[in-house]
């Protein structure tokens, strides 16, 4: 990390403790929403991003995570033994959901992930006696730590966030060591990457499974935030959700899907004045900005930048955004 | 140049009623630089797939470094030592020029955690920067590899194939598509690099004046078949081969 970095995530941070400060609950909800949701989407962001994998099933690890981690902490069991079991759950789910990417790609690869998503949904819908069906579940306790307890809405945003910073540096140091290098060449050149030693299939498998874990960790989150779990917040258009978020901040960007998240979650908010046009409004800034700058907010930060500062170059790669 | 490191033995490939390669059987020594040429058609890329073990021969055995790779992964393959170029651009294009090299040797050090665990250059930037000192590529370094000229990304897929330290390279038609001044820089590194690192090449190139300068010995396959094996200048006079080429 260069000083100017490390001044930029030392800003950053401060300003994340700063943001609940003086706010409503309802505010801080939203904040913890969008801190819990970045960190899903940095999951898909390695998938997808990094190793180009696409996938439409990332609620549904938030699902089969928000479950165990409910079903663990209604039995009594502690939320910080709860959460790893959630996230090595999600973490073979997803290594298991990896191997037909060894076998088909791009929209083909998609289909079966939504497959994948649908038949979770329908798991947590029908099975009843597990998952409370429709009714899902309610009543599952925050977590207390001592003296710290999260059962109000601050705390609560300070032990999401302490999650978050955890999360991202697990991120970044994955996407920065020479597991990352293969990621990104498992996207652009599998071929290749394969004839200089790189286990591709290995790799696939790890992509999958890691944006997995980190769904499985959003989902542990989501348990005792909301504490009312059901299927409907689990379906194919949460995944679907998750993946605008990844595209429109910027795909295999590190800042990428939070600020995705940050549109996704926190925009309705902002553009609450405009009552019923809301979605409207919110639908052509998507197409806009897809259309200028395929490569998200990211890639349309970098534009600006070249324009204003030609001669610092500005980081080229994924030019062509994700590739679905 | 007496340890064999390259042994073909009675390979044949069939798709379906069509026999691509037939009973093909030669030896590469450590050292050697070894042509493989024929007109198209002639079997030379699938025998070079079978070697490589994209494809499983219909027949025969493949050994590297005495062990059978026949059928064997390409990961696996180049942790024995083998590593390639591809005919066509093969670099990793939104990747600067540095880390396709890193990329290229990161696999062979260390275990898969301690690649997670430990430097992010897995300890190899110098190295790194030696291999593309060596191909003159040195003020490339930082350059995304996509946004080089052709013979440029050409040098930086040879870079990548020998950064892992290989015995053997197989070398597809690496002066495919380059400029003469470049074709020079690239077969005097080549020989270069063999000279001084004794690595043994397999290079299946359709420019004549490349291979007869570059290769101490050549094979010439014609319809599936080995039908001359000899020094550049007992190929150059042979009359199967002449006809091969000229129809004759």
């Amino acid at each position: 990390m260069t000083p100017k970095n490390i001044i930029f995530a030392i800003v950053a941070v401060g300003l994340l403790i700063i943001a609940p400060l003086g706010q409503g609950n309802y505010i801080t909800y939203v904040l913890c929403s969008w801190l819990l949701f970045s960190i899903a989407a940095m999951g898909l962001n390695l998938t997808l991003g990094y190793a180009g994998q696409v996938s439409l099933a990332q609620a549904s690890f938030m699902g089969i995570g928000a479950y165990i981690t409910a079903l663990m902490t209604l039995n009594g069991i502690h939320w910080i033994l709860a959460m790893p079991c959630a996230v090595a759950a999600t973490f073979f789910v997803g290594l298991v959901l990896g191997y037909p990417a060894l076998r088909v790609q791009h929209h083909f690869l998609a289909f079966v992930t939504l497959a994948f998503n649908t038949l979770v949904f329908l798991a947590f819908r029908n099975e009843e006696w597990l998952t409370g069906g429709s009714f899902g579940l309610v009543g599952m306790p925050r977590p207390d730590f001592w003296v710290f307890s999260t059962m109000k809405q601050l705390p609560f945003y300070y032990f999401t966030l302490v999650c978050f910073l955890i999360s991202a540096a697990a991120f970044w140091w994955i996407v920065h060591s020479p597991w990352g290098r293969a990621f990104k060449a498992l996207r652009e050149n599998p071929i290749r990457a394969n004839s200089v030693g790189v286990d591709t299939r290995r790799m696939t498998l790890l992509a999958f499974a890691i944006g997995s874990a980190f769904g499985g960790l959003a989902g542990a989150l989501m348990t005792p935030l909301v504490q009312f779990i059901e299927p409907g917040s689990f379906a194919l258009v949460h995944s679907l959700k998750l993946l605008l978020m990844v595209v429109v901040g910027g795909a295999g960007f590190f800042f990428g899907p939070i600020l995705g998240a940050a549109i996704v979650i926190l925009m309705p908010e902002v553009l609450r004045f405009t009552e019923g046009y809301y979605l409207i409004i919110y639908a052509l800034l998507v197409i806009v900005l897809m259309v200028y700058s395929p490569t998200g907010l990211m890639g349309l930060g970098g534009k600006v930048i070249t324009r204003f500062r030609p001669q610092r170059e500005v980081r080229k790669d994924m030019v062509q955004g994700a590739q679905l | 140049m007496s340890e064999t490191i390259l042994s073909v033995r009675n390979v044949s490939k069939n798709f379906g009623g069509i026999q691509a390669v037939r009973e093909v059987s030669f030896d590469v020594k450590r050292g050697e630089v070894l042509g493989l040429i024929g007109p198209n058609g002639s079997g030379k890329s699938t025998l070079f797939n079978c070697v490589l073990g994209q494809l499983k021969p219909s027949s025969g055995e493949v050994h590297v470094n005495g062990r059978n790779v026949a059928g064997m992964r390409a990961c696996d393959l180049n942790k024995l030592g083998v590593g390639r170029t591809f005919q066509q651009l093969s670099v990793f294009p939104q990747m600067s020029v540095i880390d396709n090299i890193i990329l290229a040797g990161q696999e062979h050090h260390g275990t898969m955690l301690s690649r997670l665990f430990g430097p992010s250059d897995a300890g190899l930037t110098a190295e790194a920067e030696q291999m593309i000192a060596f191909f003159r590529l040195s003020h490339l370094r930082d350059e995304l590899a996509g946004s080089l000229s052709y013979g440029q990304q050409k040098l930086v897929d040879a870079a990548m194939a020998f950064m892992a330290g290989p015995s053997l390279v197989l070398l597809d038609e690496p002066a495919g598509g380059v400029n003469l001044t470049m074709l020079g820089n690239l077969k005097e590194r080549l020989k270069t690099y063999n000279e001084s690192h004794d690595t043994t090449f397999v290079v299946i190139e359709h420019n004549m004046e490349f291979v007869m300068s570059l290769c101490s010995r050549i094979v010439v396959l014609a319809e599936g078949a080995i039908i001359a094996e000899g020094t550049p200048d007992e190929i150059r006079n042979n009359q199967q081969v002449i006809d091969a080429y000229l129809g004759g």
